[in-house]
């Protein structure tokens, strides 16, 4: 450590909030480089196949934005508890729970529905995000259980769960046995917003969450209780903030934001109760939390970012043969970029020993 | 009477090595978090030295070669996430969840020419005498190395922590960092030490499951044990001894849900195949919910990043 120092600054340097994420994805990207090239692969070649061809069609782009739905509608939710030290990590289950309770509805008024059965669906999809989210919150104050840990157990819990439905209640009569749902109904099914494209209201409801969720942490008190005690918990203690109040909160928001994720990709996209609904959304939407530096607007940008890493991964499986986990592997370097950059925001690095203070 | 002694030798030892990779994962975090560093990346480091010790094993055909690799490749993860909490100062929850999604797919990525490939079992010792004993003979003196190099680890760990003095150094530099540095202590240094030994621990973990608990390589195959292994720290209220327990609790769960499943009970695999993740959250519920218990066990500085100029 004698060659390069650490000096930290006086003040958390804004311009670096937002440098470092720019710089992250740039040495993901020469990394990327890198890796393509000790696979055997032409690097400029996978990189165009695996960053620019896939958006480069109206389609491509619609792609785009339906992947990034969930990644955001998350994304909001799991920052949010971020800020106040909340750290839900099972967004992945209520996310499978959303789909579950959602579906199910979807599923249950086959036959017999109205235009009444998407709404019904859409609040029974955030009501399960909602539920599944509880109990890690209801633990932890409760029993003081850490929600790391809680919620990710629920998460394979909830995972199998869907695979208990499937190949039970919720499979299809006439599917020969295939372990997948029927096809929900039109009446049970997302709009499309955008002709020719995948795109559907799900996105619109993105959009509202991260509106919502700008305006609920820079224009109210609870915002502003929720940075507080991510900042400094005890002087939220002596403020008389409930902290309780804080946790129960932001583990239902993220939770019923993320079962809304959920009951989108069924009801949208996927069109059925499937035994894999979820790439993996609840858990990439953390880097999207990160990335986009746990403000709603930043996580818009960094979803859609995190969107083309999913897309990209397909498309390079197809052109070049490579496995879809390359997509992990991509978004792991990124937040590990990022992590590393972030040190740039609180310490100026400096070459040579320490001065001695004059 | 007889027929359940014969049925409790096999379920016996069973038990013993479902508990084994847990034990590995579970000692290694347990260091790591004395010495204040909380690292959420040991599933990550447990797939990659899965992949690595399988790789290696099965092209080599040596198992222990295996293990060292798979052992290397688990301190090369655990290095990764020092250099990052430890030299640039980043989030450790963050970073721990960067390690697990890096190494999941890196794993895969790396494994992808492996998948399904047959390896040679790691053979089992065999004690003169003791290995024929009726019922506990194959189950306590027939396993393999590994298993008993898991047990011997609790111990070693535990003396290693109480009864050394760089094991108090360690503690010390987990309980209180900033007094430690006033007193001369490298704190950075040990925390990396401490670092790279859990990672070693999770690779020889994970490579376990893939060189002799299946014995194959599948992605994910790790299913959330690294996890399971952080609860148990928890649970044992960071002593190894209780660690042991743990580890023998959940082999238990595992095996009692495999024999049930075995026998055609008319209960969905899915429901029992959730009861390991059920316990974790139970067993932790009821170790937490005693707030003074935990807060006097639990390393005062765990998870705080430490910078000498503060």
């Amino acid at each position: 450590m004698s060659l390069l120092r650490l000096e930290p600054r006086g003040q958390a340097s804004r311009a670096m909030v937002y440098l470092t994420p720019v710089l992250a994805v740039a040495l993901t990207l020469a990394s990327g480089f890198l890796l393509f090239l000790a696979l055997g692969f032409d690097p400029v070649k996978a990189l165009h196949a695996f960053f620019i061809q896939p958006i480069s069609t109206a389609r491509g782009l619609g792609e785009l934005i339906v992947k990034a739905t969930p990644l955001v509608l998350i994304g909001v939710g799991l920052a949010i508890g971020f800020r106040a030290n909340v750290w839900n990590i099972g967004a992945e289950g209520q996310l499978t729970l959303g789909a579950i309770v959602g579906g199910g509805i979807g599923l249950a008024f086959y036959g017999d529905g109205g235009w009444w059965v998407l709404p019904l669906m859409v609040l029974g999809g955030v009501a399960g995000g909602m539920l599944w989210a509880a109990i890690p919150a209801w633990l932890k104050l409760r029993f003081n259980a850490s929600e790391i840990l809680t919620s990710l157990m629920l998460t394979y819990v909830a995972l199998l769960l869907l695979n208990y439905l499937i190949n039970g209640p919720y499979r299809d009569p006439e599917g020969f046995a295939f372990p997948e749902s029927r096809m929900f109904e039109p009446d049970a099914t997302l709009p499309h917003l955008i002709q020719g494209t995948r795109v559907h209201l799900g996105s619109l409801f993105a959009l509202l969450a991260v509106a919502g969720g700008w305006v609920l942490m820079s224009r109210t008190f609870i915002g502003f209780q929720i940075r507080v005690i991510g900042l400094t918990p005890a002087a939220a203690g002596y403020a008389g903030f409930n902290e309780k109040r804080i946790v129960w909160l932001t583990l239902l928001l993220s939770g019923g934001l993320a079962g809304l994720a959920g009951l989108g990709e069924v009801a949208g996209p996927i069109g059925q109760i499937t035994p894999s609904i979820s790439p993996g959304y609840g858990f990439t939407a953390i880097i999207v939390a990160f990335l986009g530096r746990l403000h709603p607007v930043g996580i818009l940008l960094a979803g859609l970012l995190m969107a083309l890493s999913f897309i990209g991964g397909e498309a390079a499986q197809i052109a070049l043969g490579l496995p879809k986990a390359i997509t992990g592997v991509f978004q792991g370097m990124l937040l590990f970029f990022l992590l590393a950059c972030d040190v740039l925001i609180r310490y100026r690095v400096r070459l040579g020993a320490r001065r001695v203070a004059a | 009477m007889s027929e359940v002694v014969v049925f409790l030798g096999p379920v016996l030892a069973a038990m013993l090595t479902a508990a084994t990779p847990l034990l590995f994962a579970a000692l290694g975090e347990l260091v790591v978090e004395k010495s204040g560093v909380l690292n959420l990346g040991v599933e990550g480091m447990m797939l990659a030295g899965a992949v690595i010790g399988f790789m290696v094993a099965a092209s080599t055909g040596s198992s222990t070669l295996g293990f060292v690799a798979a052992a290397v490749a688990g301190l090369a993860m655990g290095a990764l996430f020092g250099v990052l909490t430890l030299g640039l100062l980043a989030n450790q929850v963050a970073t721990g969840l960067a390690l697990t999604l890096f190494g999941v797919g890196l794993s895969a990525l790396v494994g992808q020419g492996w998948v399904g490939r047959p390896i040679q079992d790691v053979p089992e010792l065999r004690i003169p005498g003791l290995t024929d004993l009726p019922v506990i003979g194959p189950a306590l003196f027939g396993q393999d190395a590994l298993v008993y190099l898991g047990l011997a680890m609790v111990p070693a760990v535990h003396w290693f922590l109480f009864s050394t003095r760089a094991g108090l150094v360690l503690r010390a530099v987990g309980e209180n960092h900033a007094a430690a540095h006033a007193l001369g202590y490298k704190v950075v240094r040990i925390r990396f030490l401490a670092v790279l030994f859990g990672g070693a621990m999770s690779g020889i973990a994970g490579a376990y499951l893939s060189l002799d608990y299946t014995p194959m390589w599948a992605e994910n195959m790790t299913a959330g044990r690294g996890w399971i292994a952080l609860a148990l720290v928890v649970f044992s209220t960071w002593k190894p001894g209780r660690v042991l327990l743990g580890a023998w609790l959940f082999g238990g769960v595992t095996i009692a849900q495999l024999h049930v499943q075995g026998h055609g009970f008319a209960v969905p695999s899915q429901l029992l195949s959730m009861l390991p993740y059920l316990a974790t959250i139970l067993v932790l519920v009821a170790i937490s919910r005693d707030v003074a218990r935990i807060r006097l066990n639990a390393p005062a500085c765990l998870g705080k990043v430490f910078h000498p100029d503060g």
